[in-house]
């Protein structure tokens, strides 16, 4: 028993030591990118590489935001994840609170479509969906990409919502009913105001979705005036020739502009994140 | 407004012209509120599918002026002889495993050391989303960056620093397997965590009590863990890797930024978006869709059935 103080402080330390590294872990390419961001390019470019900033300068992000495409690009992501997250939310709820809270026959059978589609590889349906956006004049346009991000961020939502909408007491609706209500009433007087929890949640896991998608972008989009954020940092090119083939000072404050946000996001509402996608079990 | 009265629990039981007419009433508005998804469905979903297999068995070309014709399994035929698809699909499945193997016994670590209680414990879950929330365009650029042959920080640490190695590293630009490693180690950094968290929702609702039983009855913590924590942890881990397996076996914007079109470090999802964009061959293209879809269902088929075999 005389070892066992000293036993417990080794465990102690050796378990922050684990919790330290695994911190270390996950967020040190992210600390990477905000200090290559603020060094110069005397500084980025010379070995042995600084860990810290020794001379921090903004000219990287003055170089980005002076940067059309890049601006244009974070003009089409918010247009585009917007409007996805909306359509999905509105289209969503309508059908979850249908398979959640009505009874009619072939309830079954589209809660299973529904389920078997958040699981679906987008790239199995490409081939169609790229005839489709050419047929249909949507090639190379804001609007082709918002109806196609619906394929991934409906079913999910539809999928969390219902479960959301099932949990609810069923004393709700019936005094409601008893005040005369009708269902449709009942839905967006009573019922929807207390899915809000459910709605930011999937509202967050589509947005985020949205913003980051890459494949439909970089398939349906040419022009850089239709690109989104994750198409034009990919085709990052030098501005000025300056004997660097990939800008990464610029890229790495790119970067962080388009990072910085969602990380806001995530930290505020990382509680509901967390059930969601525990609920869903899709990754983003 | 009398007949309406009765609430729904009364109307279940008892049948009265009011039930029906609020059955139907339901029945109908179901259906109104489930078209514009349904509709949605099926334009962007089951129509692609079906013009997916349409296309595969035609030789169509966007832009063409001559109409598609049907060739048949003719697509099929090249495809089975086609090398470089061959590559695409090997590539792929050994960076599945990488990752998903990886990523398992990492979430895992993780997990568990989450689960103890300890100060901070909050902070911690929340830094763990922050791999999640970044695009995995972004996060490739900026491993790209630290993976750089002359200013990289990889090279700086492991060369300047640490002196393992005697000269720099060309992580990404290097041989196949150098390359498909550190392409690995993008991926199981941006999705560890994510797994981590489903794991950590799994260990979080096995009740405590049982610990307290295996304790009392001289069980030490690896006996505990084997026999108590795995098995109640079953589902969870399922879930995970069928999710993660899925994932990899789809993996596109990761490779496309680290290698472009390099023809040694394709997936399967960049070999069939380069025919269908690139070369516009939307017959081909359509075919390794296809191709693609059956993998991916043959993977999800073993693991369905090794759950059930274990459940029996």
């Amino acid at each position: 028993m005389t070892r066992s103080p000293a036993r417990y402080w080794i465990g102690r330390i050796l378990f922050y030591l684990m919790v330290l590294l695994i911190l270390i872990y996950t967020i040190f390419p992210f600390y990477w990118a905000i200090v290559s961001s603020i060094k110069p390019n005397s500084e980025l470019f010379s070995t042995p590489v600084s860990y810290w900033p020794n001379n921090p300068t903004l000219q990287h992000y003055q170089e980005v935001f002076r940067n059309a495409d890049f601006m244009i690009a974070l003009l089409n992501s918010v247009i585009v994840a917007f409007s996805v997250t909306a359509l999905s939310l509105i289209v969503g709820a309508l059908a979850a609170y249908a398979l959640g809270r009505l009874r009619f026959t072939g309830r079954p059978v589209v809660l299973y479509t529904i389920l078997a589609m958040t699981m679906f590889p987008q790239i199995a349906v490409l081939g169609g969906l790229f005839q489709m956006i050419n047929t249909f004049g949507l090639y190379n346009r804001l609007s082709g990409l918002i109806l196609t991000y619906l394929i991934f961020t409906l079913p999910f939502t539809v999928w969390v919502l219902t479960n959301f909408f099932k949990a609810m007491p069923r004393d709700l609706e019936e005094a409601a009913y008893v005040d005369g209500a009708t269902p449709a009433q009942t839905f967006y007087k009573v019922l929807l105001p207390l899915a809000m929890p459910g709605l930011v949640t999937t509202g967050l896991l589509a947005f985020i979705a949205a913003w980051n998608e890459f494949l439909f972008a970089l398939s349906f989009t040419q022009t850089p005036d239709q690109r989104t954020v994750p198409v034009a940092i990919f085709a990052f090119q030098p501005q000025t020739t300056g004997g660097f083939e990939i800008p990464w000072g610029p890229m790495m404050a790119a970067t962080v502009v388009v990072t910085v946000p969602l990380i806001i996001l995530t930290l505020i509402f990382q509680r509901r994140i967390l059930a969601g996608l525990t609920a869903g079990a899709v990754k983003g | 407004m009398s007949q309406q009265v009765a609430g729904s629990k009364a109307i279940a039981r008892v049948t009265t012209p009011a039930r029906n007419a609020l059955t139907q009433s339901q029945e109908r508005l179901a259906w109104i509120f489930l078209a514009p998804t349904l509709a949605v469905v099926a334009f962007v979903a089951v129509y692609p599918l079906i013009q997916t297999i349409w296309l595969s068995l035609t030789n169509a070309r966007l832009g063409s002026v001559q109409p598609a014709a049907f060739v048949g399994l003719h697509n099929y035929r090249m495809l089975f002889q086609d090398i470089f698809f061959r590559d695409a699909v090997w590539i792929t499945v050994i960076f599945t495993f990488i990752t998903v193997f990886f990523e398992f016994v990492l979430g895992l670590i993780i997990a568990l050391v989450i689960n103890s209680n300890f100060k901070g414990r909050g902070p911690m879950r929340a830094a763990m989303l922050i791999p999640w929330a970044i695009p995995t365009v972004i996060s490739a650029q900026m491993w790209k960056w630290m993976y750089n042959d002359i200013f990289g920080v990889f090279n700086d640490l492991l060369v300047t620093r640490l002196g393992i190695l005697e000269r720099p590293l060309a992580f990404v630009a290097a041989n196949q397997t150098l390359a498909l490693f550190s392409i690995a180690a993008v991926d199981i950094w941006k999705t560890t965590p994510f797994i981590a968290l489903l794991l950590l929702a799994g260990l979080q609702v096995i009740p405590g009590d049982i610990y307290e039983a295996a304790d009392v009855d001289g069980a030490n913590k690896i006996q505990q863990f084997f026999s108590i924590t795995l098995p109640l942890l079953r589902p969870a881990i399922l879930v995970a890797l069928i999710f993660r397996t899925l994932d990899s076996l789809r993996v596109f914007d990761v490779f496309y930024v680290m290698f472009g079109a390099r023809p040694d470090m394709q997936t399967m999802a960049v070999y069939a978006q380069q025919y269908l964009v690139n070369f516009s061959n939307l017959g081909y293209g359509s075919a390794i869709c296809v191709v693609i879809f059956l993998i991916i269902a043959i993977f999800v088929g073993v693991y369905v059935n090794v759950f059930k075999v274990e459940e029996a």
